[in-house]
C-alpha cells in the first residue's frame, strides 16, 4: 500500500522548440497514513509532480507504481486509480459546474460507478465532513463565497472516498482565517479517516505545522526529503532556492544569538513557545 | 494535450520582413492572394513561387514552420486534387469506366493544389513575422479612413486583439477544467456519441464561467486605467513609414506588374 517514483522524467512539448524539462529524475516512495509537504518555488515541477500520481501525465521517462502495480501499464485500471486517488486542483472551485451544491459533490461518486444511493450518501458525508451548513445543499455553487466554494469543491474529491488525498495549493489566495480552516479541516481527515495525504505548497508556515515529512522539490528535482526539523535546519540552503523557513525559525536563531538558551529546531509556533519559556525560566 | 493547436502563431526573430510595418504586410499578403488568382499560366506561378521564397528568405523563419500551417489543411488539398484530377472534362489520356484523367484535370488539379498552397504559406508569413498586437495595429490604422463612415474601427482592433490573447489563455484552461474533471472520473474519450455530448457540459459551463469572470476581470482593470475607448487615444509605438516600408511596396507593386503581364496577357 505505497506509492513509488522511480526514477521519473517529465519533459514538456518534447521534440519542439519550446521544451522544458518540467521533472528531472525524481523518486521517492510514500507509505501508507503519511501525511506528506510537497514544497518549492514557483516553476519548481510540483503541480506537474502530481499529476503523474493518478495517471493524468504520463512519464516521459520512468515508473510510477501505486500498490506494486505499474500505473502507466496498457491494462492497468486508471479510473480506479483516480478513484483510490482524489486530486484537488489548485483553484479547485474554478471547475464546479452543477445547479446545485450536492449533485456537484455527486458528479466524482456517479462517474466512479457507485449507484446513486451510495453516491448520495458518501456526497452528503463529504459536505458534512468539510463543514457546509445543510440549508447551502441545494443552492447554486456559483453562490457561494469563495471558501465554501473551495470546500465544496474539495468535497467533490472526498466523495469518492479515496484512500490517498493529493491537494495542490489548497490554500492560495485564501485570507488566513480560511486557510487555517482548510489546513485543520486536512488534518482532521488524515488524522481520524485515515488517508494518506500529500499537500503541495510553497509556504513553508502552512505545512510545518502540520505534515510529518517535507519534500522539498527545486527545478524539476527533489532537493530535500525529510522531517520538518531535520528541512528547516537548512534555511540557509532554502533560501538560496526562493523558500524560506517559518518566522519562528528566525526568530529562535535570533534570538539564540543575543545569548538565549532556546532549541532552534522547534518548527511550530507552540514548540517555539515551549522553548522560549523554558529559556526564560532558566 | 490541446496544446497543439496554434492559430496565428509568431516566430521570434529579426529579419527584414519582421520590421516592415504591418499594414505593408496587409497589404502584401492581399495583392499575394489577389495575384493567385490572376495569373493563369505557367510563368505566372514561376513569378509567385520566386516570390513566395525570396519573402520566405528574407523573413529568417525556418520552412518547417510554414510548412506546418499546411498541415491543417491537407484532407482539403487531397480532395481538390482527387475531384479536379478525374473529374475536369477535356481531353482524355487515361480512363478506367467512369474515371477518366484528362489534360485539362492535371492542369486544374496541380493549379488548384499550388494555389491553395501558396494561399496558406503566404498568409501564414504574415502571422509569423507579426505579433498579434502589431497586426491589430496596422488594421486599426490601415482601416482608419472608414472612421468618415462612423465605423467603429479602433474598437474592432481592440476586441479583435483581446480575442487573439485570450485564445492560448482559452486553450490552457480547457486543458485544466478537463485534466480535473477527468480527475473526478469523467470520460471524455467515450465513443457513444451521446455521452460524449453530456461529457462536455462539466467542460464547457466551467470554462464560460471563466471566460466571463476574465473578461469581466479585463474590463475592470482597463477602466481602472481610465480606458474610454479610441477618441483621442495616442500609441507609446506610433506606426511610422520608413524607408523599407515604401521600397517594400514597390516591390509588391513590381510583382503585381509582373503577375499581370507574365502571368496574363503574355503570349508565349
Ligand atoms: N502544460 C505545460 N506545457 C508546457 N510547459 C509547462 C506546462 N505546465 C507546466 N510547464 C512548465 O513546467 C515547469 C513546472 O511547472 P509546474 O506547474 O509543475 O510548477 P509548480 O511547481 O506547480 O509551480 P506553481 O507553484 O507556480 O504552481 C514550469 O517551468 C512550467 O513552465
Ligand atoms: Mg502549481
Amino acid at each position: 500500500m505505497s506509492i513509488i517514483l522511480d526514477h521519473v522524467c517529465h519533459t514538456y512539448e518534447s521534440g519542439t522548440d519550446l521544451k522544458s524539462d518540467a521533472l528531472k529524475d525524481v523518486s521517492f516512495k510514500i507509505e501508507d497514513g503519511e501525511f506528506v509537504g510537497l514544497i518549492g518555488h514557483t516553476g519548481s515541477g510540483k503541480s506537474t509532480l502530481v499529476q503523474h500520481l493518478n495517471g493524468l501525465l504520463k512519464p516521459t521517462s520512468g515508473n510510477i507504481y501505486f500498490d506494486g502495480a505499474d500505473i502507466n501499464d496498457s491494462d492497468y485500471d486508471r479510473k480506479n486509480l483516480r478513484r483510490q486517488v482524489g486530486l484537488v486542483f489548485q483553484y479547485p472551485e474554478h471547475q464546479l459546474f452543477e445547479a446545485d451544491v450536492f449533485s456537484d459533490v455527486s458528479f466524482g461518486p456517479k462517474n466512479m460507478g457507485f449507484d446513486k444511493k451510495e453516491a448520495e450518501l458518501t456526497a452528503y458525508s463529504a459536505l458534512e465532513m468539510v463543514g457546509i451548513p445543510h440549508d447551502l445543499f441545494y443552492v447554486s455553487p456559483f453562490d457561494l463565497s469563495g471558501g465554501q466554494k473551495r470546500r465544496v469543491a474539495i468535497a467533490g474529491v472526498l466523495a469518492m472516498k479515496p484512500r490517498v488525498l493529493v491537494l495542490d495549493e489548497p490554500t492560495a489566495g485564501l485570507d488566513p482565517a480560511g486557510r487555517d480552516e482548510i489546513l485543520s479541516l486536512i488534518k482532521k481527515l488524515h488524522d481520524e479517516n485515515k488517508i494518506t495525504v500529500i499537500l503541495v505548497s510553497h509556504s513553508m508556515e502552512d505545512v510545518a505545522n502540520y505534515v510529518d515529512r517535507i519534500i522539498v522539490m527545486n527545478d524539476g528535482s527533489v532537493y530535500l526529503d525529510d522531517t520538518p526539523r531535520n528541512v528547516f535546519s537548512h534555511y540557509r540552503e532554502l533560501e538560496s532556492i526562493g523558500l524560506s523557513a517559518p518566522a519562528v525559525t528566525y526568530i529562535l536563531g535570533a534570538l539564540q544569538n543575543k545569548g538565549f538558551n532556546v532549541d532552534t529546531n522547534a518548527t511550530t509556533i507552540d514548540e517555539a513557545l515551549h522553548t522560549i519559556l523554558h529559556a526564560l525560566k532558566a | 494535450m490541446i496544446r497543439d493547436i496554434t492559430i496565428g502563431q509568431y516566430y521570434s526573430t529579426d529579419s527584414l520582413i519582421h520590421r516592415l510595418d504591418p499594414r505593408v504586410k496587409l497589404v502584401g499578403t492581399l495583392c499575394y492572394i489577389i495575384s493567385l488568382f490572376l495569373i493563369n499560366n505557367w510563368p505566372g506561378y514561376i513569378i509567385a513561387t520566386a516570390f513566395l521564397f525570396m519573402v520566405i528568405a528574407l523573413s529568417r523563419v525556418p520552412v518547417k514552420f510554414m510548412v506546418r500551417g499546411l498541415r491543417a489543411i491537407v484532407l482539403l488539398l487531397i480532395i481538390a486534387g482527387v475531384v479536379n484530377l478525374f473529374f475536369t472534362p477535356g481531353e482524355e489520356l487515361w480512363a478506367w469506366k467512369k474515371l477518366s484523367i484528362t489534360k485539362e484535370g492535371i492542369t486544374m488539379a496541380s493549379t488548384m493544389v499550388l494555389r491553395l498552397i501558396f494561399l496558406i504559406m503566404g498568409s501564414s508569413i504574415m502571422t509569423l513575422t507579426t505579433t498579434p498586437n502589431n497586426l491589430t495595429d496596422g488594421l486599426e490604422k490601415g482601416l482608419s479612413f472608414l472612421k468618415i463612415f462612423k465605423a467603429p474601427v479602433h474598437e474592432m482592433a481592440m476586441m479583435m486583439s483581446i480575442a487573439l490573447r485570450f485564445i492560448p489563455i482559452l486553450l490552457e484552461e480547457t486543458d485544466k477544467i478537463m485534466k480535473a474533471q477527468i480527475a473526478r472520473g469523467a470520460d471524455f474519450e467515450s465513443k457513444n456519441l451521446i455521452k460524449k455530448a453530456k461529457a462536455l457540459v462539466p467542460l464547457l459551463v466551467p470554462l464560460f464561467v471563466s471566460a466571463f469572470r476574465r473578461a469581466n476581470d479585463l474590463a475592470l482593470a482597463m477602466e481602472a486605467r481610465c480606458y474610454r475607448g479610441g477618441d483621442g487615444r495616442t500609441k507609446m509605438k506610433p506606426l511610422i513609414y520608413k524607408k523599407a516600408d515604401a521600397a517594400a511596396y514597390l516591390v509588391i507593386l513590381l510583382y503585381m506588374i509582373a503577375c499581370i503581364y507574365f502571368g496574363r496577357i503574355f503570349k508565349f
